[in-house]
């Protein structure tokens, strides 16, 4: 790769090739389902039909007789756990409901609730298996929606969760009631000359990651077991499964495979315990893949929601009020992202007074799981079509409307301390400068829509190695997994601090047994963190460089300068030659051995990260379907190792926001059955439905990262919802309220609308 | 009574003679049978292309073809795409254009773009776009996809790097639906 400098960096800013390309393109690389080992069986999970029933018996007779089955299990073979908090693996899971989620215990909570597992010689017997296990089910109603579970006497579907609020101690579904608030809402709206209040929903949509969840266990008889699985945190399915399984950590070691996709629904373990179960109870190793159907049943998705947003503004545009509430279904057990999305929905505003209420609300629909800025694109949809509205009502642009009202540094968040240095006006800047923005569209039933989107992203640990092997060459061995560049971002770190080239460093990611812990590829936080651990470890190796050659000079360590993978002596002089690290790594075994550069980080100073996206559609009046014609995302990267994907992420995230706003949705019957179980019915974005993405990457480094890094993983999905939802107004006129913006949605309100105007012209007549 | 047929085909150039249960995918018969697990399983319903193979000229998913169909066909896998130790350009066009993330689709969106290739050398963004559409990837938003297709039938013509990001919003590839229903592209 050229050594083109860009900003002082050598290797950073540069576009190589990943180190797992050829691999991903030859069709070598290993994904969890591509594993197999001698005398494996296949395993099979039997399924709920109803999405809320009583299980008053289940009886395997049939099925273990059947030639080539090997063991049944139920959660009668799990440790029944308490219901309490509890950190696990790092996180605080409630453990009864972990467990529950593996293996129905009691009651079966959705439509595709995991009842009893199958371990047998081919998948295939497996699956005749499953149909001869003999379920009795007492079928009770479901409670689909927030608003059905919210009621006075509402079904209740768990009942350990209690209402306290008020003194009172009654069964409730709504698992957390959370409360932000600043200043004096009432008065604020009194300042307001104009206050826009709209109700939305939102539908639940999945991640929709092309590869189905997978798992190998193998038990070995001395009481240790292995994991080979896609997930997004290997350490986390270690500790959780460990949870599940009532086995010490230290027993179970969790191999990550190459992983096709996660957005967040690959954090939570499903398959992984079930998989060392049946391997316990047949001493064979047990393979699990799920079907596209059970992806979508039973993992993943994102909550839908209903949410109020209420905005006051002064004439000349400044946003004084705003009130919001918020409902978000959380699935089967307690933890939807509402918190976030409180925490989100009027995050990137200066508004003096704010009341944020928001509901936690359990439905008979799968256990959601964090989806790529959890919550975040639900809220925004609400909040950024009201802020489109109010700048209509104050006719001021969008851009400038958000760029009078935006957070920058110093500004106070709603929650936490002010902000430190971000770049949220930088991408709205960068919108308004965008050739994009910069263009007219012209054309009957065109409309542009702009929207911002904020997200917190995290740190947490990450442990990183960079070990320099006699050739001078690198390898950095990480326990992130590589889930969209990470194996290159990472070793471009390396090689830009150790001054060597980005072909001589070879990562790898390692299973948990071989690293430190490191916390889940998710939350924006591997570039961030692990390649601050990364930084760190290679700024090791020069620290022990310096100490080998401050030996071979007799000089001190600090009298050594290391430049460009070069040491020299600080003073020239004498006949001391600089030595490349290519020539001192021979030499390592002369000079005191091996070099391993270490390091672990917790990093605390995260820094938020913002998006500004901006969409053209056309809609098309009869039948209100929207073709989008051009659209771009600027996003803040705090610095952006490799750019390529860099702009990966915000186009991934785009797409992804786009398909959410447009098209896609979870359909539940009447009975609570999900109807669209396949990816032709669960509609995703095909490169046909959408345009070329163009990028504007924004670098305000992130203070006190050392690199300035930003994660750049999520705040891409936030805004596209509500810039479509502007777009299409500027269209045809219609503010839309509901997700998605389907062509049937659409072309009811274009139709009301039309209803309308015909009334009002026939009452004028 | 023997479950298995034995079936008599050709994988990647070489003839191959294999056993499998009449039940079985031709996908389940390449992966867990000739254990050539570069063909992905993202659906089993034919709707995300995962599992594209070539067979006789035709992009097809091996996920709605039977393994006892391959009798007589030539078959080209993900792992028979690369020459020998070189890369076909598709494939070194998806890795410098950074066309990959997660990957999982990539093998899919290669053979599918082979087979394009193959039949229509030169192709719009928009043929690219239509010839692609069976094949879904979550990550990339088919951006960088689309750009390393159209760079790989550059190559393969001897013709430099086309210019990217110039296109007007009239002319956008977002509108490769609606020129296709007016006929504007094959």
């Amino acid at each position: 790769m050229a050594a083109s400098s860009t900003n002082g960096f050598r290797v950073i800013g540069t576009r190589p090739i990943r180190h797992d390309g050829v691999d991903k393109v030859t069709g070598r690389a290993k994904y969890g389902a591509d594993y197999a080992f001698p005398g494996m069986l296949h395993g099979k999970v039997l399924r709920s039909p109803h999405p809320h029933a009583r299980i008053k018996s289940i009886k395997v007779d049939k099925a273990l007789a059947l030639p080539g089955v090997k063991a049944i299990v139920t959660a009668a073979d799990l440790p029944e756990l308490p219901d309490k908090m509890e950190a696990a693996g790092e996180q605080a899971v409630n453990l009864n409901h972990l467990s529950m989620n593996i293996l129905a215990r009691g009651k079966a909570l959705y439509d595709g609730h995991p009842i009893a597992a199958v371990a047998a010689t081919s998948p295939h017997i497996a699956d005749e298996a499953l149909r001869l296990i003999e379920v009795e089910y007492e079928v009770l109603p479901p409670v689909m929606t927030v608003e059905d579970a919210m009621k006075p006497g509402a079904t209740i579907l768990l009942p350990s969760l209690r209402n306290k609020e008020d003194g009172a101690d009654k069964e409730t579904n709504v698992a957390a009631h959370i409360q932000f608030k600043r200043g004096d809402v009432a008065e604020g709206f009194k300042q307001a000359d104009y206050v826009i209040e709209r109700e939305f929903k939102t539908a639940m949509v999945h991640q929709g990651y092309i590869e189905p969840h997978n798992a190998v266990g193998i038990y070995n008889a001395d009481g240790h077991a292995t994991i080979y699985c896609s997930t997004q945190g290997s350490f986390v399915v270690r500790g959780l499964s460990a949870v599940v399984l009532g086995i010490s950590e230290g027993k179970i070691k969790v191999v990550p495979a190459e992983i096709g996709g996660g957005f967040g629904g690959k954090i939570p373990i499903y398959l992984e315990p079930l998989s060392v179960l049946l391997s316990m109870k047949t001493g064979h190793p047990v393979k699990m893949t799920m079907t596209r159907a059970e992806v979508l049943r039973a993992t993943g998705p994102t909550s839908g929601s209903t949410i109020r947003c209420k905005m006051g503004a002064t004439k000349d545009g400044k946003i004084v009020a705003a009130q919001c509430w918020l409902a978000y279904e959380a699935g089967a057990f307690p933890g939807s992202p509402v918190g976030s999305g409180a925490m989100t929905i009027l995050a990137p505003y200066n508004i003096p007074n704010v009341l944020v209420d928001a509901y936690d609300v359990v439905v008979n629909r799968p256990k959601t799981a964090a989806y790529r800025a959890p919550g975040a694109s639900n809220a925004a949809m609400a909040s950024e079509t009201v802020v489109d509205e109010l700048a209509e009502k104050c006719g001021i642009d969008p851009l400038d409307m958000r760029l009078l009202n935006g957070v920058e540094e110093g500004t106070p968040q709603i929650v936490g301390p002010p902000f430190k240095r971000i770049g949220f006006k930088e991408t709205l800047e960068a919108i308004k400068n965008s050739p994009h923005y910069q263009s007219r569209l012209t054309g009957a039933n065109r409309g542009r829509g702009v929207a911002s989107g904020f997200w917190f992203n995290v740190g947490l640990q990450s442990s990183a190695m960079v070990n320099l092997h006699t050739d001078g060459t690198v390898s950095v061995v990480i326990g992130s997994v590589d889930i969209g560049g990470t194996r290159a971002a990472q070793a471009m770190i390396a090689a830009e601090v150790l001054g060597v080239d980005i072909n001589d460093v070879r990562p790898t990611i390692a299973d948990t047994d071989s690293i430190g812990h490191t916390d889940v590829t998710a939350g924006s936080r591997t570039c961030f963190a692990t390649g601050w651990a990364v930084y760190e470890a290679a700024q090791d190796c020069v620290r022990q460089l310096k100490e080998r050659a401050a030996r071979q000079w007799e000089k001190k360590p600090d009298e050594i300068v290391f430049e460009n993978g070069t040491l020299s002596p600080a003073q020239p002089g004498g006949d001391i030659k600089p030595m490349s690290i290519k020539q001192i790594a021979p030499r390592l075994a002369r000079t005191g051995g091996p070099i391993v550069g270490r390091a672990t980080v917790n990093a605390r100073s995260v820094g938020p990260a913002f998006a500004s996206v901006c969409v053209d559609v056309e809609v098309d009046p009869d039948t209100g379907k929207t073709q989008i014609l051009r659209a771009t995302i600027a996003q803040d990267a705090g610095k952006a190792i490799h750019p390529s994907y860099v702009e990966g992420q915000m186009q991934g995230g785009m797409a992804q926001g786009l398909g959410w706003g447009l098209n896609e949705e979870y359909f539940y019957d009447d009975r609570g059955i999900l109807r669209n179980t396949g990816l032709l019915d669960y509609r995703m974005p095909t490169c046909l439905d959408l345009p070329e993405i163009e990028t504007a990457i924004v670098e305000v480094p992130t203070p006190g990262h050392p690199l300035g890094i930003r994660g750049v993983g999520e705040v891409s999905i936030v805004a596209p919802p509500a810039a479509l939802a502007n777009a299409i107004y500027h269209a045809v006129g219609v503010r839309m309220t509901e997700l998605p913006m389907s062509p049937p949605r659409l072309l009811k309100a274009i139709l009301k609308k039309r209803a309308a105007g015909e009334a009002q012209a026939a009452a004028a007549d | 009574m023997a479950n298995k047929v034995i079936v008599e085909t050709n994988i990647n150039g070489d003839p191959v003679e294999l056993l499998c249960e009449p039940r079985q995918s031709l996908l389940e018969v390449l992966r867990d049978v000739l254990e050539l697990t570069g063909s992905k399983e993202g659906c089993l319903t034919g709707d995300c292309g995962a599992c594209t193979v070539v067979i006789d000229g035709r992009p097809v998913c091996s996920c709605l073809m039977l393994g006892v169909e391959a009798t007589g066909k030539k078959i080209t896998t993900i792992e028979g795409l690369a020459a020998g130790a070189s890369l076909h350009v598709l494939q070194q066009k998806f890795l410098e254009n950074a066309s990959l993330q997660c990957g999982i689709c990539t093998p899919g969106f290669l053979m599918s773009a082979k087979a394009l290739l193959d039949r229509n050398p030169n192709p719009t963004e928009a043929e690219i776009r239509y010839s692609l559409a069976g094949n879904l990837c979550r990550c990339t938003g088919y951006d960088k996809i689309v750009r390393a297709v159209t760079d790989a039938a550059a190559a393969m013509a001897g013709r430099g790097r086309p210019a990217h990001g110039t296109v007007p919003s009239e002319t956008a590839s977002g509108m490769a639906g609606e020129m296709l229903a007016k006929g504007e592209v094959k």
